[in-house]
C-alpha cells in the first residue's frame, strides 16, 4: 500500500509549497538563462553572421545555458504537478506574478541590471494585474 | 543606462514570447486535469503525461516560448522581457471574452489595465543596462 503525499485536493500549505518550488526553480532558471545568454551576445547578429547553425551552436556550447534548462525542467515538472492538484487559474497567475518579484530582485542582485523605478512599477503593476485576473 | 530601441522584428519576437507561454499553459492545463492524480511516489507518471496529446501541443508552444524567449534575452535584461511579454495573459482574456463569449468581471478588466499600463511603462524605457566596460565579447562564456 503507497501512502499519497500529496491528497487530490491539498491545503494552503500543500499548495504554498507546490507554487513556491514553481517560483524558485523558474527564478533560477531564467537568471541562468538570461547570464547565459548575455555572455553568448545577440542571436540575431550572430545568426546573421554564422546562420542558424552557429546561433544554435552558440547557444547549446555555453554551460550556463544547461544549468538554467535544468532548473526550468524542475519548474515545469512542478508546474505539472501543481496543475495536477489546483486550478490553472490559481497556479498561472500566482507562480508569474510571484516570479516577477522574484526575478526582479534576482536580476539586480545576480545579473547587475539597472531595475530603475520603471521597471520597479512596471513589475508591481503587472504583479497586481495578473493577480486580479485570476479572480 | 542607454536608451536601447527595438527594431519591428524584435517586438515581433517579444510577441511571441507573449502568446505562446500563456496558450502553453491553458493546453497543460487541459492535458493535466484529464489525467488521474498523480502523487510524489510515483514520479514515473509525469514522465508518461509528457506523451498525451494535449501534453504534446503544450510543449510545442513551449518550444516555440523558449526559442523566441532565448533571443530576446541575448538583447534585452531579464527584468525588461518578463514585464513586457506579460501582455500574453491580456490577450488570453480578451480572446476568452470576445471569441469564447466569457464574462469578464471588473476585477478582471482592472487587472487587464494594471498589466498593459505595467507593460507600457517598461517598454518606453530602455531594454538593455549598458556598462561603461563591456567585460565579456560575442561568442564567450562566463
Amino acid at each position: 500500500m503507497t501512502i499519497p503525499i500529496l491528497a487530490p485536493h491539498p491545503g494552503v500549505w500543500a499548495a504554498a509549497a507546490m507554487i513556491a518550488a514553481i517560483v524558485l526553480c523558474s527564478t533560477a532558471g531564467e537568471v541562468l538563462t538570461a547570464a547565459a545568454m548575455k555572455s553568448v551576445g545577440n542571436l540575431d547578429k550572430i545568426r546573421a553572421h554564422s546562420g542558424i547553425k552557429g546561433a544554435i551552436r552558440a547557444v547549446l556550447t555555453c554551460p550556463l545555458f544547461f544549468a538554467g534548462v535544468g532548473f526550468l525542467a524542475l519548474a515545469f515538472f512542478s508546474l505539472l504537478l501543481a496543475l495536477n492538484h489546483l486550478n490553472l487559474s490559481l497556479v498561472a497567475p500566482a507562480s508569474a506574478s510571484l516570479t516577477l518579484v522574484t526575478n526582479a530582485i534576482a536580476g539586480k542582485i545576480f545579473l547587475k541590471e539597472n531595475v530603475d523605478r520603471r521597471r520597479w512599477t512596471a513589475a508591481v503593476l503587472v504583479c497586481v494585474g495578473v493577480y486580479l485576473l485570476a479572480h | 543606462m542607454a536608451h536601447q530601441k527595438l527594431s519591428a522584428w524584435q517586438y515581433m519576437i517579444l510577441g511571441l514570447v507573449a502568446v505562446c507561454a500563456p496558450l502553453a499553459d491553458a493546453c497543460l492545463s487541459r492535458g493535466m486535469t484529464k489525467l488521474p492524480a498523480i502523487f510524489l511516489d510515483h514520479p514515473a507518471t509525469l514522465i508518461v503525461a509528457v506523451f498525451t496529446p494535449w501534453i504534446v501541443l503544450g510543449i510545442t508552444l513551449l518550444i516555440g516560448f523558449f526559442a523566441s524567449y532565448l533571443t530576446a534575452l541575448s538583447w534585452a535584461d531579464l527584468t525588461y522581457v518578463l514585464p513586457a511579454t506579460a501582455f500574453g495573459n491580456v490577450i488570453v482574456a480578451l480572446l476568452s471574452r470576445f471569441w469564447l463569449q466569457e464574462t469578464i468581471s471588473l476585477e478582471r478588466w482592472a487587472g487587464i489595465v494594471l498589466i498593459t499600463l505595467g507593460v507600457g511603462f517598461v517598454a518606453q524605457g530602455p531594454s538593455l543596462t549598458v556598462r561603461p566596460v563591456p567585460v565579456v565579447e560575442e561568442g564567450q562564456h562566463l
